[in-house]
This record gives C-alpha cells, structure tokens and sequence, in this order.
C-alpha cells in the first residue's frame, strides 16, 4: 500500500471566513538593563511576522523545536501576550486590542489546553472546583447547576463522575490531561489552543488522549490550534500543518502533502528526526541529524534564518548560491494548493525519497 | 558462552506502604553482554526505572525489601555495603537521567561537576581533572568545551545538558551505561542527536548502554534486545526483529498500536484501553488481563509464565501460539 492509496485524512470543508486570522504576527520580548531608569538594549524576537488563518472545524498543527516561538504564537493569538505588532481576527472581529468586558466575552470562545498535567492544576483545588470555575466565573449555567454540569463534563471526557471531589494527585497524568481538556471544554468554546498536550504523557496514554480530541472535534465541532515538536503526532490529528523556525513560518501545507512533497530543509529534517518503530526500515532511512540548537532568537541568523544548520545550502556547493541563502531572506512562495514554503532551493524529489520512505513495508 | 556483564536472577523490589506493600519489581531475571544494547519498554510504573536503580544500588535498603541477585561482573550488587557499591557506581556503571535540567547542580560549573566525578575515584590533580573534563565534553560534540566548561547548566540548552551529563557518565570508561529516558524531555530533533550520540560512543568505549524508554520507536533503531515490561514483570523479550514483527503479548501490539506513524493515514489510533494496574492490588491471573482485548478465563486464573518461543524469544500469554500468529498478521501488523 502506497501513501497515495492510503485512506485520505479527514477532508473538512473549508467554508466561508477563517474562525482565527493572524495577520504579520509580531512579538518582541524587550531585554532591559538598569532598575531605575530602564534602557532597552535589545528583544527577542519570538514571532517575527507570521500569517496563518484557521478555518471553523479544522484543525491546524504547529511544529517546531523548542524557542521557535510556536507557544508564544498561541499566546499571543489568545490575547495572553500583547502583539508587537500585526492584527489578530476572531470570528470576523479584530480582538487585538480588545479589553474589559468584550475581551472576557471572546475568552468563552478560545480555551487552551496545556503542556504539562502535573503544573497546570491547582493541588489544592478539587476536580470540581478546577472543572467548574470557568462556569462559575462566566456564570454560563446558575449556581445550582454547575456541579451536575461539571459531571457532565467529567464523562464526556472520560472520567468518572463520582471523582467530583478527588484532588489532582490522586489521578494518573492521562487522566489529569483529561481534567484539562475537561475544563477547556466547560465554556463550549468555539476553538482550542492545545500547546504541546501530550508530549509529557506514555505512548499509549497520549493515543488515547489524542482520540479523545478527535471526539470532541467531532461532536462540537470544535477547531483546534494543535502545538507540538513531534511531526508524527501534528501529521495524526492535523489537516494542515505549519512548520515554524525562530519566529516564521517556514513552510505550511496538508498534513499529508508535508510529509510527502516537504519542500523546506527543516521540514525534511524534522520528518527524517521522528523515531520509526520498525528497525529494518530505520537502518534503511537516511537520518539528517541537524547539528546545534535552535539560534538565539535575540540576533536571528541574517538571510535565511535556518541557514546556519542547512545541509541542503552545503551541498549546493555554488558560492553565489550560498551567498544568497547568508545576505536574502526567502519569502513563502506557493508550492502547489495550499502550500508554501520558504527556500530559495527546494529540496528535490530525489532528496525526499530517502527522507520520506514509507513505513508501509513491514505491513506487506 | 562468556560470562555475562550483568545477571539479574528473579529480582524483587517490594516498598511497604502504609496502603500495602508496593511490588514495583517482582520476579526479573535477564542477562546483559558487554557491549551490547538493552531497550527496556515500559508505561510510567511498569518497574522499569526501579529495576535499573536497584542496579546502580540506590533504591533505599531501608525502605525497600529488595530480593534476589544482581550479579555484576560475578558480584553480587545487592549485597554490598555503600562503600562497596561507590567503587562500582561510576567507574563500573554509571547512570543518565530523564530531565537534564535537574540532574545538574545549578551552583556549580559544568566542567567542574564533571571533574569532580573524576577526582572521586582517581588519584589526580584538579587540574588534569578539568581538562578532562573539557576532553569528555569535546566528545560529546560540544562546540567550544574550553569556554563551555566554564559555564553553569543554565547557560546550556536541554540538549547540551543531556550531552554533558552523558560526558559525566562516560568520564571513568564504564562498562555499563544506563540511560534512563534519556530523550522523553527533549525536541525529537535533539533526540535524533542524542540517540545517534550513545550509539557512537557506545562504539567508541565499548559500553553496554541499557535504554530505559517507553516509546518502542525510539529503540527500534538503537538496540539488539527490547524486553518489555508491565506492572514490575517482563512480558516479551526478543531481538528488535522479534518484538516488531513478530511481537506475541497483547500488552506489545498495545504499544505499537499506540504509536502515531507518518507513513499511514489512519483516523484513530488504538490505545491500549484503561490505566496500568496499581501495584499494591495486582490484578489476579495474568496481570494485563484488565486491559487486554484477548482475554479468556483462563487469564484471571493463571498467571502466564515466561515461556519461549523461539531463540532468545519470549512472551508471557495463554493465547495459543497459532492464535497469536494469526491475530498479528490479521490485525496488528496489517494496522501498525
């Protein structure tokens, strides 16, 4: 079985205006020196210009290693960070300089799930308490209902209700993982920002909670901002995926047009990273390991930003070609519908076919 | 057969409790040559970490009951007395950790944490110590070791820290790496980095490194044994070849199952369903049976031995062996 014919991805009708427009995104962290008088001696530049539209029912990944500026993003596209610059649109109304009473109004409708299960619930709180307090604050349902509506709540996501008053370490971290989707979900918001929602869980466990997901996207219709650094679970839950690097978009497509026809050195690098569990397939694979870390995004590399680790720019062996990757920053261009990618010299299909060999064959 | 690095012989770990007695580790038994490559898989409380940490010698005699043999080299680990066992840890088997962000001291230089490793077992000056320091660090591809040693920990990223608490763990040349999810807490990207790191070095100094992880992707590549473990018990063990294409555990094709793979589309993955059991009230009969799609009476009865299948090959389950065959080819490997 080839990609090709493999079943197609959940096809979702991209219909009418996007839910979530993030239009020339820009964050700069200042760094200060001096206590009284403050002097601004530089910033990190965390997002440097990033567009990205989300349409109502989708579900877009973002990946990226850490520092690239991916949690920052959502953060910024839920109003938890002020842009630097850019505009952000929520459902048609531009919320990026909303405040008071609008502001908490547009918060029902965007919740995030976070990284880390163990850091993200309160110890002292029951489950009740953590699950009901969105409702109570935005007092969508009457007091005397919100305990029915919590265990409500607590079985959709798979927990049992009779746990109402059990206290966060007496759960496991897939099931704390459920309280926090359980609590993103109490609002019936129209989107979730999941940043990074498994990668602190067991293989098995992060399955399961990755179905879960899938669920409630299904049953409300819910359009999700998925984070994380692991290409092979973005490609599992994502329609369309962007990849990030220091603050940019690199390159954005369908899931499976990303993984077959990557046409950024990064993305090639991050597919090639992810661990395959068949050994005959992994000893066959060329593995680029990327050399070093991600730059710091205080002085970004001139030119293009990757070209400090780019394997593709060595072996274009050409001086005048090299020169163009240290001194012009590539713009997205269009590689076909809906992708785009920024590289002055795509990789080639010969490239992809080491990258990109199917882990099909054991199944034949 | 030359003698085994390391032999555990029917290892017991039990904590008591004041809920009961915990057996995070009942009844392990494996062998390990020198130089070869171990992957132990497990969830979060399958005992993998506990096993190997009774293998360093630091699990508390004083709050554990620990039975059983852990032959290293011909001795008996459990047995010894601290001051024994500080002349193995290091020199002898040394120890990398999950987070590299707490395994370092953040007070003190990174060169100076690594030196200090050396000058606790050999007889040299602090001065020579540090440049060996600075030499472990330029193995481990640290750019710039001499400014680099100089640092404190947070001046590194997770992946350098990882790297230089490995040039820790190889600074005494150990015959024995353990690596306890050396990559869970970090970036795929510097997974691929460390895993390929370990693989070199293992070359290099001829180590035998146990990889403690509990993503089956991430050993398919790196190890020539995988056992996999569930609730404190090994239930399959094999080469990689065996565990992948041919696992017979349900609790495996749980596993692979689980994994999201890049090459498919699928719209669901298969988790394995339910949490692992408690380790105070073991579930009667074979120990995944709660959880196991398969079950029959016969599995809330009788608890499976370890029997094996072929070779080095084992599994723990009262399916028959032509059940097993034909659910892997029909269902496990046709989906995975």
């Amino acid at each position: 079985m080839s990609v090709a014919e493999a079943t197609p991805m959940r096809e979702k009708p991209r219909s009418g205006e996007p839910l979530l427009r993030l239009q020339g995104i820009v964050k700069h962290f200042p760094i200060t020196r001096g206590i009284i008088f403050q002097k601004k001696v530089g910033a990190v530049h965390a997002v440097d210009g990033v567009d990205l539209d989300i349409y109502p029912g989708e579900t877009v990944g973002l990946v990226g290693e850490t520092g690239c500026g991916k949690s920052t993003l959502a953060r910024v596209a839920m109003r938890l960070h002020d842009a630097t610059d850019g505009t952000i649109w929520f459902d048609g109304r531009d919320i990026t300089r909303m405040k008071g009473e609008d502001l908490r109004v547009i918060r029902r409708d965007i919740q995030m799930i976070f990284q880390d299960p163990y850091a993200s619930l309160n110890p002292r709180k029951t489950v009740g308490t953590i699950v009901g307090a969105p409702l109570r604050l935005h007092k969508t349902v009457p007091k005397n209902q919100v305990k029915t509506e919590v265990q409500n709540l607590m079985e959709l996501v798979g927990l049992n209700p009779e746990h109402y008053n059990r206290y966060p370490h007496e759960f496991s971290g897939g099931q704390r993982q459920r309280i926090g989707v359980a609590r993103a979900l109490a609002l019936r918001p129209k989107m979730i920002v999941c940043d990074e929602p498994v990668s602190a869980l067991d293989v098995s466990i992060q399955a399961q909670i990755l179905n879960l997901l899938n669920d409630l996207q299904d049953e409300f219709n819910l359009t999700y901002l998925f984070i994380a650094h692991d290409l092979s679970v973005v490609k599992h839950i994502s329609d369309r995926v962007a990849v990030m690097y220091l603050g940019k978009i690199a390159e954005a497509a369908d899931g499976n047009e990303l993984y077959t026809q990557p046409k950024h050195p990064y993305t090639g690098a991050l597919l090639s990273a992810v661990p395959i569990a068949d050994p005959n397939l992994s000893k066959r694979k060329k593995r680029i390991i990327l050399e070093g870390d991600v730059p710091s995004p205080i002085n970004p590399p001139s030119g293009c930003r990757f070209h400090p680790r780019c394997y593709q720019m060595r072996s274009l062996g050409d001086p005048d070609k090299q020169e163009r990757c240290r001194t012009d920053e590539p713009q997205l261009v269009p590689h076909g519908p809906g992708h785009v990618a920024a590289c002055h010299f795509p990789l080639d299909a010969r490239i992809i076919e080491d990258l990109t060999e199917t882990d099909t064959g054991s199944s034949g | 057969m030359p003698e085994p690095l390391l032999e555990v012989k029917d290892l017991r770990v039990h904590f008591p409790t004041d809920d009961g007695i915990v057996k995070a580790v009942d009844g392990l038994s494996f062998t390990m040559a020198a130089g070869e490559t171990l992957g132990i898989v497990g969830e979060s409380g399958s005992g993998k970490s506990v096993s190997f940490l009774t293998v360093m010698g630091l699990i508390n005699k004083k709050s554990a009951i620990v039975e059983g043999q852990v032959l290293f080299q011909g001795q008996d680990l459990v047995q010894m007395s601290n001051d024994e066992l500080r002349e193995i840890r290091g020199p002898k088997i040394a120890m990398i950790f999950q987070d590299p962000m707490t395994s370092l001291h953040p007070f003190y230089k990174v060169g100076d944490q690594i030196a200090e490793m050396i000058l606790a077992h050999e007889d040299i000056s602090k001065k020579e110590a540090f440049v060996r320091s600075v030499e472990m660090l330029r193995r481990v591809n640290i750019p710039q070791p001499d400014e680099r040693a100089r640092q404190y920990p947070h001046e590194f990223s997770g992946g350098m820290r990882q790297r230089a608490m490995i040039a820790m763990a190889l600074s005494l040349n150990p015959d024995l790496l353990i690596a306890d999810e050396p990559t869970t807490a970090l970036d795929v990207t510097v997974q691929a980095q460390i895993l390929d790191l370990i693989d070199r070095l293992q070359s290099e100094f001829n180590t035998a490194v146990a990889l403690i992880t509990h993503d089956l992707g991430v050993v398919a590549e790196h190890c020539h044994h995988i056992q996999v473990m569930y609730a404190g018990k090994i239930v399959e063990e094999g080469t990689a070849e065996d565990i992948y294409y041919r696992p017979m555990m349900p609790y495996t094709w749980g596993l692979l199952r689980s994994l999201p793979r890049l090459g498919h589309d699928t719209d669901r993955l298969t988790p394995i369903s339910g949490a692992p059991p408690s380790l105070i009230f073991l579930p009667d009969g074979c120990s995944f049976s709660p959880r196991c799609p398969y079950v029959f009476d016969e599995c809330h009865a009788v608890e499976p031995e370890l029997l094996p299948i072929d070779g080095h090959h084992a599994a723990r389950c009262h399916l028959s062996l032509e059940d097993r065959e034909r659910i892997v080819a029909q269902e496990i490997l046709a989906t995975s």
